[in-house]
């Protein structure tokens, strides 16, 4: 269904490599260094002081530390040339042959990713002042933060896979210390746990794709392998195995089948985490990274299409299991794992521009989303079950409005952010002749939509259905939270306009600012009355999706009904498909009493009775030779005469 | 007495004798204080030495004198980078150790710290011994002290475990000196057991498969590879805090460091013949040590075998015999010792307040301590090998350099990368997170010696991390010579 041009090599123009510069030799440099140590800075100042600073000094500085970051990227964005630029900072492992260098590569890739990273993380930092201050380890909280901004920017901006990798690594230490940072509650801990040994499963397949990309191309700089990759891998299996590992990497890292059950447990976070870590970023680097290695993915067409399969059904999937969930943060964490599953099927088709594009729209409206769930759980005061809430409309108006945008985003509606971007892989993938895929990913589109209006229906719209206490404290949110949540509502519809259609606008502004990166990937071109036709049949079909979920849940007043009670798929669906069970069965349990078994049997009295059993011997081969020792000469002269017979018995035959 | 290695060598047995020349006490501080100092200045010296050191210019401080002339024997000594690293993990780690006994109840003191500062003794004297039989005096003499602090100051089942630590060793050791001898009766002319007689023999192949087992059984043992292993776990459990970190952190390191001096010079063809074999042991080592580490409830015995699993992924990379895992091997084994005695430290700290390393019993102590599980945790993300700290540039090496030798084989090893992070998170939740306890409650404020220790190691895990430069140009043109190139 897919022809694939096995003679395409991607063009590289040589020229095209940037410049390296040390650090400290132009403004460029010093901005790009100071993008990544003030978020350091800032962690160290309140991890390491906070006990002498105040409350609001904490807040300053942690807002500071990522603000900072984000004024001067919005400076490099003005300043760096389209090739981009590798500032050196210092030399980290040189090992014979193996160079590894602290170096960072700012070109419109990173770009992009760290005005997402800083803007949205800055809206994020300045959220979590409002929502998190109240708490009694608010210091430890936002010094958290800072360092994992720090993580997630060496990830973008390395210039080699090593760099990369050790951003990688960190972003989910930090992960894992948000998802637990109220430790004082275990299925946090375990939640957190589960998270970064998941991720470590992924990371041991990107760490042996590393290996093979050194021992094919003696480097693990990106100049380096991307400008020798068409020569040294074309027509390689090599780099259909190179790609396979490090997308089992991303597959860890953004949450794809089958290493995504973490993602929901993670929602175990404080709220803005989720927004800023567990939707933004962090869960985007996989995308990330294979949007940095596309010179590599476009030489293996079957790891492309195997990407394209997998995401394609982590989206439908994980929109199946969002359907029936009753916490506000689970059902976005299932679709953000549906949405994430988007991006890759763009990705697995070639559309690497647009898979991007969708990782900035996303960050936009999935961000709000949470934030606004944020709002919602603090003026629930903790509660997270939509059967408890409804109605908020009224109590939260600011919070409200910036959901239905959220909502109307990530549901496709024409105007908002999502449409664009999401209809643009639509088209490219239906174009480049995945027919299964797009029909799959066109259910999902409308899944997505079903369970958005089904949670902003029972969550804002109807009676409230909380305690009475829970309606007494019903109220909106300071301004440090509603503030962002109208900057991202803002985005989450002006977003997408930066890259509108064939049919609309003769320039796709965000494609052809990726061009230096994505631009060896041919170009896929959808038709343009194709994309009308997806244009009025989504439109129609949002219409009735408004319509029916409204009678449901609002005319009918229809509320979930408790987990004991379902049957048969609902049932499944609340279950998550009993995924966590299976992993729990398959793999944790019988991995910890095969151990306990080796410990108890093999070490015990296999190895160690070898052990004990040599001694034992020595022992008492002793105590039997020294019965010979008898001194008793007749026995001696016995066993000489006995000795005797024997060699002339072995002389004669 | 020109030499500075042989000054340095010499200022721990000066502390010993002077110890053992003092009138008996209970004053356990001033014998401890006189250790500290003793074994510090070591580490001075061994700076200064350092810092003088040229990588490029082979063996360095060589001293050579003649022994016992009718035997071919010298006291012939020497550094090159990888010497020179392992006496600054020797002479960096047993201050630290001593330090951390600084304030316990120990009795005969005297007799403790003296024992320590011969063991820093003879441990460098391992590191720098260029003469086989010189080597092998120093490799039992190194037993020892060690033996008798386990034995003396040991936990209950002290007489039962360290006889069998004791044996199991010495067994091995014998089998090294077989090998020795066999090599000596291969010079020429008037036998020799120097290193530079000794590496250039031209051995057939079943000579070195011969002389290659015998070894490998000795410095096997000492690591230990699976299966060889058994003793290690109770003699760690068993031991006290110090006698475990010095076999921990310096005395495992000898076996490793006798394969490379010893082995990969003089029998190159075996190296190649027996690698494979003994990876296979090796990775079988890292994924049953870690499976085992999983279903420990005894903190000191999960980082026993923790450290089996580590030790197993140093072997395998020697026996790749390219730069990156010999260096590798060469560079973990430094951060190795760094992070194994963070850990042993933070045991000694539990179990100075909770009379107990069983990790069920204790929990939430996060609760209490924000400072001690800062450290707690930096030095465990060491242990884990989290980029930016000491653990991942070793790590990354040897994988990398496993994986050059065989991709099948690192994908067992890189096992690692998972189960030490289950084993270490999950003891770490355990002990730690979770509400408050009453460990939360019942835990004393870290004392000054230990904020300094762990605070000290924390740093050198970030910074040996981020910087690991120094240490790879130190060992570089030693590991290319002792690869033969």
């Amino acid at each position: 269904m897919y022809v694939v041009n096995k003679n395409f090599v991607p063009q590289i123009n040589m020229n095209h490599l940037s410049q390296t510069i040390s650090f400290s030799q132009s403004g460029i440099g010093m901005a790009c260094i100071a993008i990544i140590l003030t978020p350091l800075l800032g962690f160290l100042i309140n991890g390491l002081f906070n006990k002498k600073l105040s409350t609001s000094l904490v807040g300053i500085i942690a807002c500071a530390a990522i603000i900072i970051p984000f004024v001067l990227s919005c400076y490099l964005f003005t300043a760096i040339p389209e090739e981009g630029i590798t500032v050196h900072l210092f030399d980290w492992i040189n090992v014979g042959n193996l160079h590894l260098d602290m170096s960072f590569l700012v070109d419109h890739l990173s770009l992009v990713m760290l005005l997402v990273i800083t803007g949205v993380g800055s809206l994020i930092h300045i959220y979590s002042v409002g929502y998190m201050h109240h708490d009694e380890d608010y210091p430890r909280y936002m010094s958290y933060l800072n360092l994992f901004v720090f993580f997630m920017l060496l990830l973008v901006l390395g210039s080699n896979y090593v760099v990369m990798f050790a951003g990688w690594e960190g972003v989910g230490l930090c992960s894992y210390f948000l998802i637990g940072f109220w430790f004082k509650n275990n299925e946090y801990n375990n939640a957190a746990k589960k998270a970064f040994v998941m991720n470590r499963i992924g990371d041991l397949g990107f760490l042996l794709g590393l290996f093979l990309l050194f021992q094919k191309f003696g480097s693990l700089s990106y100049h380096e392998i991307f400008g020798a990759a068409p020569a040294v891998l074309n027509g390689n299996a090599t780099v259909t195995a190179i790609c396979f590992l490090l997308f089992v990497g991303a597959m860890g890292k953004s949450a794809q089948i089958p290493l995504y059950t973490w993602l929901p447990d993670a929602m175990a976070g404080p709220t803005p985490v989720s927004a800023l870590i567990h939707a933004a970023t962090m869960v985007t680097a996989g995308i990330y990274m294979i949007v940095r290695s596309n010179i590599l993915f476009q030489l293996a067409p079957s790891a492309s299409e195997f990407i394209a399969i997998i995401g394609t059904l982590t989206a439908l999937f994980a929109a199946t299991i969002g359907l029936k969930q009753t916490d506000i943060k689970k059902v976005l964490a299932y679709s953000t794992v549906s949405q994430l599953g988007y991006m890759f099927a763009a990705l697995g088709v070639g559309a690497y521009d647009s898979g991007m594009f969708h990782v900035v729209t996303h960050a936009f409206f999935k961000a709000l989303l949470f934030l606004c769930a944020g709002s919602v759980i603090h003026a629930m005061s903790g509660a997270q079950d939509i059967r408890s809430m409804g109605g908020l409309k009224k109590y939260l108006p600011i919070t409200h409005l910036t959901f239905l945008i959220g909502v109307l985003a990530i549901s496709g509606v024409p105007g908002f952010a999502g449409f664009f971007s999401k209809d643009e892989i639509l088209s490219k993938v239906y174009a480049s002749g995945h027919f299964v895929l797009f029909i799959l990913l066109a259910i999902t589109s409308v899944l997505t939509a079903v369970y958005m209006f089904r949670l902003y229906w029972l969550t804002f719209h109807g009676k409230f259905r909380g305690t009475h206490d829970q309606q007494h404290h019903l109220h909106e949110s300071p301004t440090s939270m509603t503030f962002p949540l109208m900057v991202l509502a803002v985005l989450s519809i002006v977003g997408g306009y930066m890259g509108m259609p064939e049919w609309l606008s003769e320039h796709h502004l965000f494609s052809s600012f990726l061009h230096p990166v994505t631009g060896s990937a041919p170009h896929i071109h959808a038709s343009h009355t194709f994309e009308m036709v997806v244009l009025a049949v989504s439109i129609i079909a949002l219409v009735l999706i408004a319509y029916t979920t409204y009678t449901q849940y609002v005319t009918k007043h229809v509320v979930p009904e408790d987990d004991n009670q379902l049957k048969g798929v609902p049932k499944l669906l609340t279950n998550k498909y009993y995924i966590d069970e299976l992993y729990e069965n398959a793999i944790t349990k019988p991995l910890n009493s095969i151990s306990a078994f080796m410990y108890n049997f093999v070490e015990k009295y296999i190895i160690d009775g070898a052990v004990n059993g040599t001694g034992w011997l020595t022992t008492n081969s002793g105590v039997l030779l020294k019965q010979l020792q008898t001194g008793n000469v007749g026995f001696y002269v016995f066993a000489m005469v006995i000795g005797i017979c024997l060699m002339l018995l072995k002389l004669l035959f | 007495m020109s030499n500075l290695l042989l000054i340095i060598m010499c200022i721990p047995v000066f502390g010993a004798i002077i110890l053992s020349l003092m009138k008996n006490s209970d004053n356990t501080r001033t014998f401890a204080n006189i250790a500290l100092l003793f074994s510090a200045a070591a580490f001075a010296g061994t700076v200064a030495m350092a810092l003088s050191f040229i990588p490029a210019n082979g063996f360095q401080q060589v001293f050579n004198y003649n022994w016992i002339p009718g035997l071919g024997v010298t006291f012939y000594g020497g550094i090159d980078g990888i010497s020179l690293l392992l006496l600054l993990l020797t002479n960096l780690l047993t201050p630290i150790i001593i330090y951390s006994s600084v304030g316990n109840q120990i009795k005969n003191a005297r007799a403790f710290y003296a024992l320590i500062l011969f063991m820093q003794f003879a441990l460098m004297g391992v590191f720098v011994s260029l003469d086989g039989f010189l080597f092998y005096i120093f490799w039992e003499l190194a037993l020892i002290p060690i033996w008798f602090i386990c034995l003396l100051w040991g936990g209950k089942d002290s007489t039962r475990i360290t006889l069998k630590f004791f044996i199991y060793t010495l067994t091995g050791s014998l089998f090294m000196l077989v090998g020795f001898i066999y090599l000596y009766l291969q010079t020429p002319g008037t036998h020799s057991f120097s290193w530079d007689a000794l590496h250039n023999l031209p051995l057939t192949d079943k000579q070195q498969t011969f002389v290659f087992w015998m070894m490998f059984l000795s410095f096997g043992i000492k690591m230990p590879v699976w299966p060889l292993h058994t003793w290690q776990p109770d003699t760690y459990t068993d031991a006290p805090t110090q006698g475990t970190m010095l076999l921990s952190g310096i005395m495992l390191k000898m076996g490793i460091y006798g394969v490379i001096r010893w082995m990969l010079p003089t029998v190159p063809m075996a190296f190649t013949q027996w690698g494979t074999t003994v990876m296979v042991l090796a990775i079988i080592g890292i994924v049953y040590a870690s499976c085992m580490a999983l279903v420990q409830k005894d903190y000191k015995r999960l980082i026993a075998y923790s450290s089996i699993a580590h030790v197993g992924l140093i072997a395998a990379g020697i026996f790749t015999l390219n730069n990156q895992g010999v260096e590798g091997a060469v560079i973990q084994m430094f951060a190795h010792g760094i992070n194994v005695v963070g850990l042993f430290m933070i045991v000694d700290i539990l179990q100075k307040r909770f009379h107990t390393s069983n990790i069920t019993e204790l929990g939430g102590i996060a609760n209490s301590q924000s400072l001690f599980s800062i450290l707690f945790v930096i030095i465990m993300l060491g242990t884990v090998a989290l980029p930016l700290t000491n653990g991942f540039v070793g790590e990354f090496l040897l994988l990398s350099g496993v994986f050059q030798y065989s991709a099948v084989m690192t994908a067992f090893a890189g096992l690692t990368v998972i189960l030490g992070a289950v084993y270490m998170l999950r003891s770490y939740q355990t002990i730690m997170l979770g509400g408050p306890t009453s460990a939360t409650h019942n835990f004393a404020p870290l004392r000054l010696q230990e904020k300094v220790i762990l605070i000290f190691i924390s740093f050198i895990v970030i910074v040996t991390g981020l910087f690991p430069g120094w240490m790879i140009n130190m060992v570089e043109p030693s590991v290319n010579s002792m690869l033969g190139r």
